[in-house]
């Protein structure tokens, strides 16, 4: 095992465009006769559409176009898993994002000007907008031809529950919920699209997933994958957000661009992505846990129900990984796990960072606790009693044996990094001298790396050395602001030998490089840096095949070392450069192209069994706070996570990840949650929906575990989402030493409770 | 529509606007300064922070006749001639990762350091209470701040 918490140098290939303002985002791109697009939506969140009319909308100033779903002449129905989104909505409404048409017109303002002009006649249906309540025989079915509000279903049988019940000495029930919350990524969705001359639409546009964008775009304008192409420019935020939604505003401009024969930009307002985009799914969570005296879990039984709102999305593989998380990184002997994603008209949910893991870390890590004080245990010994170990097995009945299994490395550090035993003791409990309560909380996670059996898991690399030695390196991995492009670029220097200053990446397109999938699931650095490993040795081994005679050595003995190549005994050599030389003097083309293919997964959706992922990470997160008892206010004092990435390709850029995650994950905790009232999404913009601002937030320590990671060839493993799985239950922990109050609601409200009158006189000031 | 003239980024401009448009609006659209960014054309997230005569502003809350005689320096002025310590030091510190919110950041940086070339980090922070990053997490971004500062003469 290394640690890192030392400073090294950071490094990004874009950091100098983005600290001077010519970084170019999509709305920053401009076309000649470029028409502008914008979204109309319904007032309802569920009604029958009888007619959609744009005669006076077209009749505006300004006005060329309004498009609805008559002018599609692809496939209206969309969806990554369940194909029930219609990109424009055609005979029902079912939530408050539903688009009815688009207007294309010179300006954005006049587009903007014609919107009231577009009349929706409908016929308000019963909407059914409490997931539970979904679920319930009789409910109005947010899908008739589904048969059931039912998305998906998932569960897990291990062993035998009843024998857990006998064997245990104490039993532990207890409910929690999660809430809806906003990507809230600072750049809104857009899209500029144009049909190029040679008859090919293409597409630029703030969206994650270029393959799955062009899939859309093309699905919806009727034509085959060649003939869209997919640029990627620079995105202002994803986490998880930019997958449908963003994909959906492409296929639509594209769709504008392609009826109006010109280029179309449409650039959202943030009240628009709010009220359409999808958010992170609330969960229900009911556990029963059954524990021995000596703190050793016997079984564990737990419902869940998400919150999918009207679309499928990605739900069904979001309530996998809580499913096969649903225990959180301990060994239980005995589970019976029932998962639910729900239809309801409420504002449909998708991917976003940690996907479906907060939610049930969240719960989980309180349980425990809960569970240590009410045996009398210490809650570090309750979980090093429980957590996975090297060889242990999963819920899901995977052998943990093929990486290092850190957790208890990972707990240790930040145990000891943030003296959380002697900080324990001085935590207030609710009592407190002022009304200042100090409280310190952690909390541990497991996770599964990449898409797991959620989905096919490859991914591809281009090296192309041109022939004065400088190169084009190209990956299927999105960069959504995360640093990929510098990973990739630094792996691909460290496998040639040679410097970084060489390798240019290249800007990527849908047309140059395979389907790499989705850059989700942390698996960027994963996938396509194994590509890039593998994409340098076929490269290294060409190479040497070419040079080896005039090195005098066979092939197998050409050393690569700081961009010169010897044979073994270094007594000849031949530098980088003139080795390419000689490669395109010798007809031999110095390119490669190299493919990871992540190892076999296995599952058994009826008895929730196989090896749901080929790798782990292993996390801890620490927070200490101060709740103001008079108040109700929560002060961070300071935050410290200790995660295992397999190995740091680029440490400082790592450390970012880490504190974004913190941050994002703390905001989590206290303070984000983004209501529905009849269906509608209540916050409209920035104001309402709060995220942390830089005087919330308190100092962060970022440390790197390093255990290489044998099944990856570059031995990292990924760090996006691990960082903002857990840092709510440190806080809800912490929360609780604070006041001696558990709140088992996401976001964590301090209440305090007032005596009667003080209760009116407090109610009367309002 | 009227004709407005005013300093961008040490160049005399003149450009015709609607009373009604805005200055983020005006100088994206039709000067083609594409630095400040919309991220909620409402005041709260900072993103279109740029200097009218030095000090920071949310373009998207000034209309752009407001400018006329004025001076407005953007990220691009910034930038101008060379990257400032503090871009030099945004670079160093990893401050940014999507980067959208980093020209409406430095605007609010470069001002605090002008009028404080040595803030504490409560001061930082307070500076920075009006841009919204979803990314970082502020920390590195304080950072970079901080070693400016220290590095500067006292
Ligand atoms: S766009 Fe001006 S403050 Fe957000
Ligand atoms: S770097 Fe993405 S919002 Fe700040």
């Amino acid at each position: 095992m290394k640690t890192m918490n030392s400073k090294s140098t950071a490094w990004r290939n874009d950091a100098y465009a983005k600290v001077t303002g010519i970084a170019k985002y999509t709305d920053d791109l401009k076309m000649l006769n470029c028409l502008h697009a914008v979204p109309v939506y319904s007032d309802y969140v569920s009604a029958k559409i009888i007619s959609i009319e744009t005669d006076k909308a077209m009749k505006q100033p300004g006005v060329v176009k309004v498009v609805t779903y008559k002018d599609v002449p692809g496939n209206l129905q969309f969806g990554q898993i369940i194909k029930d989104y219609s990109i424009f909505a055609h005979d029902r409404i079912r939530t408050c994002g539903d688009v009815i048409a688009v207007i294309v017109a010179i300006s954005r303002q006049q587009a903007i000007d014609a919107i009231p002009f577009v009349k929706l006649v409908a016929e308000e249906l019963p909407a059914v907008l409490d997931a539970e309540e979904a679920l319930k025989e009789g409910s109005p079915l947010v899908h008739e031809s589904h048969g059931s509000n039912i998305a998906n279903y998932h569960c897990v049988r291990t062993g035998d529950i009843a024998k857990g019940e006998k064997e245990a000495d104490i039993i532990i029930e207890q409910e929690f919920t999660t809430s809806r919350i906003e990507h809230a990524y600072m750049e809104p969705e857009s899209a500029l699209c144009w049909q190029r001359p040679d008859g090919v639409m293409e597409v630029f546009g703030s969206m994650q997933h270029p393959f799955s964008t062009r899939r859309f775009v093309a699905s919806t304008l009727g034509k085959p994958l060649s003939d869209v192409e997919v640029k990627t420019v620079p995105m202002g935020g994803g986490f998880g957000g930019k997958d449908d939604t963003a994909a959906i505003v492409c296929a639509r401009t594209a769709l504008c661009s392609m009826m109006t024969k010109r280029p179309v930009k449409m650039t959202y307002s943030r009240e628009w992505s709010m009220r359409e985009s999808y958010k992170r799914h609330p969960y229900k969570i009911q556990y029963r846990m059954g524990l021995k005296n000596d703190g050793k879990i016997t079984f564990v039984k737990v419902r869940m129900v998400a919150d999918g709102g009207a679309y499928c999305s990605v739900t069904p593989w979001v309530t996998w990984r809580s499913t096969v998380q649903c225990c959180g990184p301990y060994e239980v002997p005995n589970v019976h796990c029932d998962v639910y994603g729900v239809y309801t008209n409420n504002i449909y949910c998708g991917a976003m960072r940690g996907f479906g893991s907060p939610q049930v870390n969240f719960a989980i890590e309180q349980l425990i606790e809960m569970a240590a004080e009410k045996l009398g245990l210490d809650e570090i010994e309750m979980r090093r009693r429980n957590m996975v170990h090297q060889g242990s097995i999963t819920v899901t009945g995977q052998k943990l044996d093929m990486h290092t299994v850190s957790l208890e490395q990972v707990l240790d550090i930040v145990v000891k990094e943030s003296d959380y035993l002697n900080k324990k003791q001085k935590c207030s409990f609710g009592k407190s001298e002022n009304d200042q309560l100090y409280g310190i909380g952690l909390a541990i996670s497991y996770r599964g790396m990449s898409l797991g059996a959620e989905g096919t898991d490859f991914n591809s690399a281009i090296i192309n050395v041109q022939p004065d030695g400088s190169i084009l390196l190209e990956t299927g991995v999105h960069e959504n602001g995360q640093g990929s492009e510098s990973a990739m670029i630094l792996l691909c220097a460290e496998h040639l030998s040679v410097s970084k200053d060489r390798i240019r990446y290249r800007q990527p397109s849908t047309s140059n490089i395979p389907d790499g999938g989705t850059t989700v699931a942390s698996r960027g650095t994963l996938l396509g840096g194994g590509a890039v490993v593998n994409a340098a040795k076929q490269l290294r081994e060409h190479i040497a095949r070419v040079i080896a005679p005039d090195l005098k050595c066979k092939a197998e003995d050409v050393i690569f070392e700081n961009e010169i190549l010897y044979d073994k005994d270094k007594k000849h050599k031949i530098s980088f450069n003139e080795a390419i030389r000689l490669m395109y003097s010798r007809q031999e083309y110095p390119y490669s192209f190299g493919v990871f293919q992540a190892p076999q997964v296995s599952w058994d959706e009826h008895t929730g069994q196989g090896n749901a992922y080929f790798t782990w990470v292993y996390a801890c997160q620490a927070v200490e706070l101060k709740v103001n008892a008079k108040t109700e206010q929560i002060t961070l004092l300071n935050m410290i996570a200790a995660h295992d990435v397999g190995k740091a390709v680029n440490p400082e850029l790592l450390k970012g990840q880490f504190y974004g995650g913190m941050a994002m994950g703390a905001g989590y905790g206290i303070l984000e949650k983004c209501d529905v009232k009849n269906g509608k999404v209540v916050p409209t913009n920035l104001h309402q929906y709060r995220i942390l601002r830089s005087t919330d937030l308190p100092e962060m320590t970022a440390i790197i575990v390093e255990n290489y990671d044998p099944v990856s060839p570059s031995g990292a493993k990924g760090i996006g989402e691990p960082t903002n799985e857990i840092m709510a239950p440190a806080i809800a922990n912490a929360v609780y030493h604070a006041t001696g109050k558990r709140y088992p609601d996401q976001p964590v409200k301090i209440i305090v409770e007032r005596r009667d009158t003080e209760a009116q006189s407090h109610g009367e000031k309002k | 529509m009227a004709k407005i003239k005013f300093i961008l980024n040490n160049e005399m401009r003149t450009v015709d606007v609607e009373p009604n448009e805005t200055l983020l609006d005006v100088l994206r659209d039709k000067m083609g300064v594409k630095s400040p960014k919309c991220g909620c054309d409402r005041g709260d997230c900072g993103a279109c922070a740029v200097m009218i005569d030095g000090k920071s502003v949310r373009s998207c809350l000034v209309f752009a006749i407001e400018v006329n005689g004025q001076e407005v320096t953007t990220l691009e002025g910034i930038s101008q001639p060379k990257l400032t310590k503090l871009q030099e030091a945004f670079i160093q510190f990893n401050s940014f990762q999507c980067g959208y919110c980093a020209p409406g950041v430095i605007i609010s940086a470069t001002e605090l350091l002008n009028n404080n070339p040595h803030p504490d980090l409560e001061e930082i922070k307070e500076a920075l209470s009006g841009n919204l990053c979803r990314c970082t997490g502020y920390q590195p971004i304080f950072e970079a701040i901080m070693d400016v500062s220290r590095k500067r003469k006292k």
